[in-house]
């Protein structure tokens, strides 16, 4: 049973710390410092989130939130491939559209999160779910904003979808042993939660002409291995910068 | 001397400045004011400014500047241009002519001695 936890959780978790990695390069470089601050606050916020999912599991006698974020072979992580992409030419196109299809697909999990059967999962959500709604806020306000002002900026949202959407639609790819998962009460199937994806985020890109058709099956199958520890090429880079510091001095106290 | 941080250097920023070009009308964003109310029923405190493209972003982006520390139950932003000021140089407008104390909280020193006092002397005279 606690094997099936520790896959639940750590997808969940996962993603926030790497979601939370990759947000926060953007620190120093946003478009206007008033935008910077806002989006490396809600960089720290999913890393605090991750802190917050590990700790469930420390609880349970398992690893201590920095042994799973500082302390774990590539191998052991259990992030979606949509959090790994590297910010590449630093685009904020991509940091938002990504920041969007990311945070839609959060708040869909925690809400199910909340209505699910383990208490401390359940708590957590309701508690996470109240920074969420900024996060949700900030990034439709963007993407609205953005998607009806100039050409150039409708056309950097349409290259950042298509490029992110297959990444995005793997944000549901099933647990390893989902079936026992679901049984358990504790979430729904990825399926289902892909499908209140959608139907989040539809009206919003459909009627901005962003709303690209389900990926094609080929497409998606390189992608596939994440929740059971098959990354990407980009990861092992992210891990060792990530881990620069910590491992300089093991068994720091911060 | 280029960055020793590794997102800098990745995201090579001094090549944006080679190739920024001037700015357009659209980039120069207008300011709002920001203000927060600490709990309900308050009054709204100006807190600071912004710059934004439009209200709604002002409002999203006032949230992390000024209402991310401390206590808030509602803010708001007002365009910048829509504020009346008199100016500096008119702070004579707020200097009286003549001494208007009593119009100052401690004119009201006192009162309940003053009240007392003229109730005895009410009394004094009516029983003449």
């Amino acid at each position: 049973m606690i094997e099936r936890l520790e896959t639940l959780v750590l997808s969940l978790a996962d993603d926030e710390l790497i979601i939370g990695h990759r947000h926060a390069e953007w620190i120093g470089l946003g478009p206007i410092l008033e935008e910077d601050i806002a989006f490396a606050s809600i960089a720290q916020d999913e890393t605090g989130h991750a802190q917050a999912y590990y700790q469930i599991l420390t609880d349970l006698g398992l690893r201590t939130p920095d042994e799973y974020a500082f302390q774990r072979k590539a191998s052991e992580f259990r992030c979606a491939h949509l959090v790994e992409l590297p910010n590449f030419d630093y685009d904020y196109a991509l940091a938002l559209m990504r920041h969007y299809l990311y945070d839609a697909a959060e708040q869909i999990k925690l809400q199910a999160l909340r209505e699910g059967s383990y208490d401390p999962l359940a708590g957590l959500a309701d508690r996470l779910l109240r920074e969420e709604k900024y996060h949700w806020l900030h990034a439709t306000t963007w993407i609205k904003r953005l998607a009806y002002s100039t050409e150039e900026a409708y056309l950097r949202l349409k290259s950042a979808i298509d490029q992110l959407w297959p990444y995005a639609w793997m944000l549901f790819e099933p647990l390893p042993e989902e079936a026992e998962i679901v049984e358990a009460g504790w979430i729904p199937p990825s399926s289902v939660l892909r499908e209140r994806w959608l139907e989040l985020i539809q009206p919003t890109l459909i009627s901005a002409n962003l709303f690209p058709p389900p990926p094609a099956s080929e497409t998606l199958l390189p992608l596939q291995g994440a929740r059971k520890g098959l990354r990407s090429p980009y990861f092992d880079e992210l891990l060792q910068e990530m881990t620069e510091v910590s491992s300089s001095e093991p068994g720091a106290e911060w | 001397m280029s960055s020793l941080d590794p997102r800098i250097r990745r995201a090579e920023p001094e090549l944006w400045t080679l190739s920024t070009p001037p700015l357009d009308s659209l980039e120069h964003w207008p300011t709002y004011e920001v203000f927060v109310q600490r709990m309900r029923g308050g009054h709204a405190q100006h807190v600071g400014s912004l710059h934004a493209p439009n209200p709604e972003m002002a409002l999203v982006l006032a949230k992390e500047q000024y209402a991310r520390r401390s206590q808030c139950v509602a803010l708001w932003v007002v365009p910048t241009e829509a504020i009346l000021w008199t100016s500096p140089a008119d702070e004579d407008l707020f200097q009286p002519a003549v001494d208007k104390s009593y119009r100052e909280p401690q004119g009201y020193l006192n009162t309940r001695e003053r009240l007392e006092k003229y109730r005895d002397r009410l009394q004094a005279t009516s029983h003449d």
